[in-house]
C-alpha cells in the first residue's frame, strides 16, 4: 500500500535535513509534476485541478486560486502581448516567517510550483518579487533557478514541450507596502511602490497593463502536490473546511518557538502546547496575534479554534499568514499597541490622509497615554478614529484598516490596561519593571 | 568628451552591463530602476547624486523621477553608509523577546543613535522591520548576515567581529 504524504511542504526538508538540492528534489519525484502538467496536459485542465482542490491564497487573503487563475483572459481576449506570473515573496508581515523557510529549504518545490501556475495561466515570463533583505533566501533561489536552467526546466522549451517561460528574480527596495499586490506591480515597473486602484485587477490589467496572477511563496508551493497526488488526498489533508496543510508558526514566550507543517484546521492550543511546548515558565499568555501584525488579537478564550479561514473570522480576526505572535503577561497591551501602530505608521506610502497623518497621531496619543499623559475620553477618541481609519473605502488600499485590527481588539479586550494607564497616570507594567 | 559620455563614466563596466544585463528581462529601460540602484550601491555603499545622475541617463529618464523612487525605498541610501549596516528588527515579535534592551546595548557601545553613523565610518545603524526570523528572535541583519537570538550581554561580542 502506497502511503501519501501527509506533510507535502516539508516532507524533503525533514527526510534531508536542510537544504534540498536537485538532486534530492528529482530523487524525490520533483519536477515530474510540472513534466507531466506540461508535456501532457493542458492549462484548463491544470486549473480546474487547483480550483477543485479548493487551495485558497497562503499569503493571508485566503482567496480560492484556481479561481484567480480563471480570470487570466484566454486566447485574443488577452489582446497581444505578454502574461506574467509573480511570486508575492516579499514577506514582511510582522511575526511571519513561513516562506523564507520554504524558499531556503526547497527552492525547487517554489520554482515547480510556479511552472505549474505559469503553464497554467499561459504566462511567458515569471517573477520572484524577493523581499530585498532576504539574502540566504535569493542566494538559495538563484543557484536553484540556475540549476533548473540548466536542466531545460525553466526558459525555453520546458521539457522539451512548445511552452516556454524565463523567470527572474527582483530583490525589493525595502517597504512593507510593497506586498500589497498592486503596489507589488507598480514596485516590479521599477516605480514607487504605492497601491493602484482597483477594479483593474491584476489578473486582466497587472504589470506594465498585462494580465498578471500574483500568488504568495507558500500557494505556489502546495500546487506541485496536488497535481501529483490529486484533488481528493489535498482535501482530506485539511480537518475542518479547508484543503490541505498550513505551516503555522509561533513566536513570543514559548519554550519551543518555531515552525510546523500541520492539517489546516489544527487548534491554536494545540499549536502552542504542543508543537510549540506551551508558555515558558513565569509568562502567562494573554493575547495571540493569529496571522501576524494586522490580524485582530485573540485572547485565551480562543484557544480551542481551528486556525483555519473561517473560524479565526467568524471569532473576529484573521488566520493571515498563520504565524502567530503571542503576548504574555509580562508585556503591557498599550506599549505592544504602540509598537504596532508605529510599524504601521512608519510603512504608509502616504498616499492617503486618514493613513499619512492618521496613524502617526494614534501612535502619539498611545505615546501619551503610556506615559502618564492620557486624559479622560482618550479612550473613546481612540475607539472612534481607529474606527475611521480602520473602515474600507476611506482609503486606497487596505494598509490602514490592518492596522486598526489589533488596535480596535486591544481596546476591547484589554480596556481595563488602558483604563488603568489614564488613571493611574502611567505604565503599570514599568512600574513593575518590565 | 559629450555630456552622456560623461555621465555613463560616473558608472563602472561592470555596473553598466549588469544594469543592462538586468534590462533585458524588463519590457522597458526605466523598469530596471531599482535594480539599477541596487547593482550601483553595492559596488559603492549608497547613490550619490553623481551616480543618481547616470543612472537616470542610462536609463532614459529625469534624475528628480528616478530620486523620488530612491527615496521611497528603505533599502535604497541616498547618503553614504559606514563599512557596516546594522539593521535592527523592532517590530513585534522581537518586542515582545526583548529587542529595546539590544538596541539600548548597541547604541551604548558604539556611542551612536538608531539613523547614525559611528564617527570612525564602521556601522551605520538602522531599525528595520521584521526580518522574518521571529522564532529565533530578538535579531538583526549586519550587511549581509543575519544574526538571531541576540541579548544585551552578546552584543559586545558580535560587534567585535566586524571591523
Amino acid at each position: 500500500m502506497i502511503t501519501l504524504s501527509t506533510k507535502p511542504l516539508t516532507e524533503r526538508v525533514e527526510a534531508v535535513g536542510g537544504l534540498v538540492d536537485m538532486a534530492a528534489y528529482e530523487n524525490a519525484g520533483g519536477y515530474e509534476a510540472a513534466r507531466q502538467a506540461i508535456t501532457k496536459s493542458e492549462p484548463e485542465a491544470v486549473q480546474g485541478l487547483v480550483k477543485d482542490a479548493d487551495l485558497r491564497g497562503r499569503g493571508g487573503a485566503g482567496f480560492p486560486t484556481g479561481v484567480k487563475w480563471g480570470f487570466v483572459p484566454k486566447g485574443d481576449a488577452a489582446g497581444p502581448g505578454h502574461k506574467y506570473l509573480v511570486c508575492n515573496a516579499d514577506e514582511m508581515e510582522p511575526g511571519t516567517f513561513k516562506d523564507r523557510y520554504l524558499m531556503e529549504m526547497d527552492p525547487h518545490l517554489l520554482i515547480e510550483g510556479m511552472l505549474i501556475a505559469a503553464f497554467a495561466i499561459g504566462a511567458d515570463k515569471a517573477y520572484i518579487f524577493l523581499r530585498g533583505e532576504y539574502h540566504e533566501s535569493f542566494k538559495r533561489l538563484s543557484s536553484a533557478l540556475a540549476d533548473a536552467t540548466e536542466k531545460g526546466y525553466v526558459g525555453r522549451n520546458v521539457f522539451g514541450s512548445d511552452f516556454s517561460v524565463d523567470l527572474v528574480i527582483h530583490r525589493s527596495g525595502g517597504r512593507y507596502i510593497c506586498g500589497e499586490e498592486t503596489a507589488l506591480l507598480n514596485a516590479l515597473e521599477g516605480k514607487r511602490g504605492q497601491p493602484r486602484t482597483k477594479p483593474p485587477f491584476p489578473p486582466a490589467s497587472g504589470a506594465w497593463g498585462r494580465p498578471t496572477i500574483v500568488n504568495n511563496v507558500e500557494t505556489l508551493c502546495n500546487v506541485p502536490g496536488i497535481l501529483r497526488n490529486g484533488v481528493d488526498w489535498f482535501r482530506d489533508l485539511g480537518i475542518g473546511n479547508d484543503s490541505g496543510t498550513k505551516l503555522y508558526g509561533v513566536s513570543g514566550r514559548v519554550n519551543r518557538p518555531g515552525l510546523w507543517e500541520l492539517p489546516i484546521g489544527t487548534t491554536i492550543r494545540e499549536i502552542i502546547e504542543e508543537h510549540a511546548g506551551g508558555m515558558q515558565e513565569g509568562y502567562k499568555l494573554r493575547g495571540i496575534l493569529p496571522g501576524g501584525a494586522s490580524t485582530d488579537f485573540l485572547t485565551v478564550e480562543h484557544l480551542d479554534l481551528p486556525m483555519d479561514y473561517g473560524s479565526i473570522q467568524a471569532a473576529g480576526s484573521r488566520m493571515g499568514t498563520g504565524t502567530m505572535i503571542l503576548m504574555d503577561d509580562s508585556v503591557c497591551p498599550v506599549a505592544i499597541s504602540i509598537n504596532l501602530q508605529h510599524f504601521f505608521a512608519q510603512e504608509s506610502c502616504g498616499f492617503c490622509t486618514p493613513c499619512r497623518e492618521g496613524l502617526p497621531w494614534l501612535e502619539q496619543l498611545l505615546i501619551d497615554i503610556e506615559e502618564g499623559r492620557g486624559q479622560p475620553g482618550d479612550l473613546e477618541l481612540l475607539d472612534g478614529n481607529a474606527a475611521f481609519i480602520g473602515a474600507p473605502g476611506n482609503t486606497f488600499c487596505l494598509h490602514a484598516t490592518g492596522a486598526m485590527e489589533p488596535l480596535l481588539s486591544a481596546l476591547r479586550y484589554f480596556r481595563e490596561d488602558f483604563e488603568a494607564h489614564i488613571e493611574s497616570g502611567g505604565c503599570p507594567y514599568r512600574e513593575r519593571g518590565h | 568628451m559629450s555630456e552622456v559620455s560623461q555621465l555613463i563614466e560616473a558608472l563602472s563596466v561592470e555596473e553598466v552591463d549588469a544594469i543592462e544585463a538586468e534590462i533585458t528581462h524588463l519590457p522597458n529601460r526605466e523598469s530596471a530602476a531599482i535594480e539599477a540602484m541596487r547593482i550601483v550601491q553595492e559596488k559603492r555603499g549608497w547613490i550619490s547624486d553623481e551616480s543618481l545622475r547616470a543612472i537616470a541617463r542610462l536609463l532614459g529618464m529625469p534624475t528628480e523621477a528616478l530620486d523620488s523612487i530612491a527615496t521611497f525605498y528603505n533599502l535604497i541610501f541616498r547618503k553614504p553608509v559606514g563599512r557596516h549596516v546594522l539593521m535592527l528588527c523592532d517590530s513585534v515579535s522581537c518586542y515582545v523577546m526583548g529587542c529595546d534592551k539590544v538596541r539600548t546595548a548597541v547604541c551604548d557601545q558604539l556611542g551612536v543613535e538608531m539613523g547614525e553613523t559611528t564617527p570612525d565610518g564602521r556601522f551605520t545603524l538602522l531599525p528595520i522591520v521584521c526580518l522574518g526570523a521571529c522564532d529565533r528572535a530578538p535579531v538583526m541583519i549586519i550587511d549581509e548576515e543575519l544574526i538571531t537570538h541576540l541579548s544585551a550581554d552578546s552584543i559586545p561580542d558580535i560587534l567585535s567581529g566586524f571591523d
